[in-house]
């Protein structure tokens, strides 16, 4: 059994705006193994950038934590130590967790290193926050290091370089350098690859699978790109309105999904197996997060709803010891229905390739 | 890059040769003479119009003004100080008026800035409202008027600084000019600062280096101020030549004999050459301080550098 390193409880943040109140994380609690690799997917604007922004110590102005506990546990300077990130002081935070356990990889490259600063410059300004007893050779060496460790060649050049004088994929190389630089045990990553062409995302994504299996990292993986989560996903979270709807194992998600907001997101990812004329779609948008929800926050949108998903909210449903639902489908007394044919043909096929 | 500068002069050129055209052509339309003494008889003054050659057409002039501007001869003064070179005038005057343009710009720049990066720190707090007051004050009051109101504080109620500059002193003199001078210049910086770095201090890249784990003086010092001075140099060209060419009215409420006092009492006197020879310095001045900002710019700002050659 593995040990748990960031537990998330009944996590709430809301965001203070002309417009109201925005409850963009409505209770959201989840684990993290050590050497897990977790996605957190969803439409845009369900919340999963807000639900990790407490756990990197990012304050907004208007951003209120109404409730929860994000304990993380870490090898500190006097041991082994468990902190609560929601109560830690900042000065803590900045020092000991920040960039040492905790680092993160943004989802824009082109706009992520300061475009005034020699990437070398960059890179050493994250590894001294870890080590500041170095030398200036050490330094440079670990800069080295760090660059070639990410498989950017000509070291020397590109140390001296600026950032908008390299590509996309050069550049998100370079925040994860930076990001490795003080061997954190948590790594956050924000849709790393969305603003990357399609062949570069695959590099980038391998990269980072191979820098997690060397160093035993444990990462959380938020995305809306599927492809992407069967891809680099151990667990993954399916979030909908800030709450967790579905979450399981990939093998869960993907060829037994629950959850019919999970059937939606996995039937409108495009197939060239499919000949149907129309990708199918999740009608409707995501609802107003200013106005309290009743019922499932899915229920308007959803083909299968039931009366019940107008009045009250389902609980979570096992279906499995690592594969929960919310969804009032699971309730025994609910009527059978079966995802939708499209999909069931997919997995079906899905199941054989992988199988084979 | 000497392609880049190359073209600017071309254009520098062109653009100085039109407003010399203009300006010569609207001098000769305005009504009066720069010959009024009365005692002199009309055979006298036809006399010195034909000395001076104004009694030719006005394109003859032009031609005759722009050879001689070609050999560096600016002509001379027709009433001002009768006689004198242009070029000597202006060699004359100008120290005073860039010694308190410079100075202005800099009090200005500095004390702007510094505002407007303690206003963007504090950012919705009382600082950050005064900080705000102040700019909206500087920029919306005309420095003419800062100038009175500093003098009649300062010099005819405190009497701490003196109203009129004086040549013995000029070290106190140009104290309330320099003020009233950089007012806007400082509204304006602390205006642009303070917005430019609330901007960036939400940029990813801030963010980035913020989940290093680095201080948050050394978040704000290397990578928040840096990017904020670069985005504020770019304003602070116009506003120095603002200031330069700007300071006429300060500088005649001040009494002080710069360029902007002459330039002013040349249009009233008619001295057509010294006007002329004014405005096309100020029209150098202009360019050449965008041009150097452009160069200056794309030394701090990697991002505009051009590649060598």
């Amino acid at each position: 059994m593995k040990e748990t390193i960031l537990k998330v409880k009944n996590l709430a943040v809301s965001y203070t705006t002309y417009r109201g109140k925005v409850r963009s994380v409505r209770g959201l609690s989840f684990k993290l193994k050590k050497g897990e690799t977790l996605a957190l997917v969803g439409e845009s604007g369900c919340g999963k950038s807000a639900s990790v922004k407490p756990i990197m110590g990012e304050h907004e102005a208007n951003q209120v934590i109404e409730s929860g506990e994000i304990t993380f546990t870490y090898d500190g300077p006097q041991g082994e130590e468990t902190v609560d990130l929601l109560k830690i002081d900042d000065e803590k935070m900045q020092q000991e967790i920040k960039g040492k356990q905790i680092a993160m990889i943004f989802q824009d490259p082109m706009t992520s290193l300061d475009p005034t600063m020699k990437i070398g410059k960059q890179i050493a300004e994250a590894i001294k926050t870890s080590s500041s007893d170095l030398s200036s050779e050490e330094l440079t060496d670990k800069v080295r290091e760090l660059i070639d460790m990410v498989g950017i060649g000509h070291i020397d050049t590109v140390m001296n370089q600026y950032p908008h004088q390299l590509s996309g994929g050069m550049r998100q190389r370079i925040v994860i350098a930076i990001a490795l630089s003080s061997d954190p045990s948590l790594l956050i990553c924000d849709e790393p690859t969305t603003a990357l062409d399609v062949t570069i995302q695959a590099r980038i994504l391998n990269l980072i699978k191979k820098l997690q299996r060397e160093r035993g990292l444990s990462v959380i993986f938020i995305t809306h790109n599927l492809g992407v989560v069967a891809n680099v996903a151990d667990r993954v979270n399916v979030m909908y309105a800030g709450k967790i709807i579905e979450t399981g194992s990939s093998e869960d998600i993907f060829f037994d999904p629950r959850h019919p907001y999970t059937w939606g997101l996995l039937s409108a990812v495009p197939d060239v197996h499919d000949n149907e004329e129309k990708l199918p779609t999740i009608n409707g948008t995501i609802p107003d997060l200013t106005k309290e929800i009743v019922g499932d926050a899915f229920a308007p949108r959803n083909p299968y709803a039931l009366e019940i998903d107008f009045k009250e909210e389902p609980p979570m449903f096992s279906v499995n010891e690592h594969h929960e639902a919310a969804t009032w489908l699971l309730d025994e007394r609910a009527p059978k229905i079966e995802m939708p044919e499209l999909l069931q043909q997919r997995i079906m096929r899905m199941r054989g390739e992988v199988y084979d | 890059m000497k392609k880049y500068i190359l073209k600017r002069i071309l254009i520098a050129i062109a653009t100085l040769f039109l407003i010399t055209f203009i300006l010569f052509l609207m001098e000769k339309a305005m009504p009066g003479s720069p010959f009024n003494d009365e005692k002199m008889t009309h055979e006298q003054v036809q006399a010195l119009y034909a000395k001076y050659g104004l009694d030719k057409p006005v394109l003859v002039q032009f031609w005759n003004y722009i050879k001689n501007m070609m050999m560096g001869d600016f002509g001379v003064s027709y009433s001002l100080q009768v006689n004198t070179p242009v070029t000597q005038i202006i060699a004359q005057h100008f120290p005073v008026s860039l010694t308190i343009g410079l100075l202005a710009t800099v009090v200005g720049a500095i004390c702007g800035f510094v505002m407007g990066i303690v206003a963007a720190l504090k950012h919705n707090t009382m600082i950050d409202s005064l900080m705000t007051g102040i700019s909206v004050l500087g920029v919306s009051l005309p420095n003419f008027v800062v100038a009175l109101i500093l003098s009649i504080i300062f010099s005819f109620q405190l009497y701490l600084l003196p109203a009129v500059y004086s040549a013995d002193r000029p070290f106190i003199s140009i104290i309330l000019p320099i003020i009233a001078l950089s007012t806007f210049t400082m509204a304006s910086a602390e205006r642009y600062a303070r917005s430019e770095m609330i901007e960036i201090m939400h940029s990813d890249y801030i963010r980035l280096a913020d989940s290093k784990g680095i201080s948050r003086r050394q978040l704000v010092l290397k990578h928040v101020v840096r990017n904020t001075l670069i985005s504020v140099i770019t304003v602070l060209a116009p506003l120095m030549i603002d200031l330069i060419a700007g300071s006429m009215v300060v500088e005649k409420a001040f009494a002080i004999p710069g360029l902007g006092t002459t330039y002013i009492s040349a249009i009233q006197a008619n001295d057509y050459n010294v006007v002329l020879g004014i405005t096309f310095f100020y029209a150098i001045l202009f360019i050449g301080i965008m041009l150097f900002v452009d160069i200056l710019y794309g030394i701090i700002d990697p991002r505009v550098r051009l590649d060598k050659g």
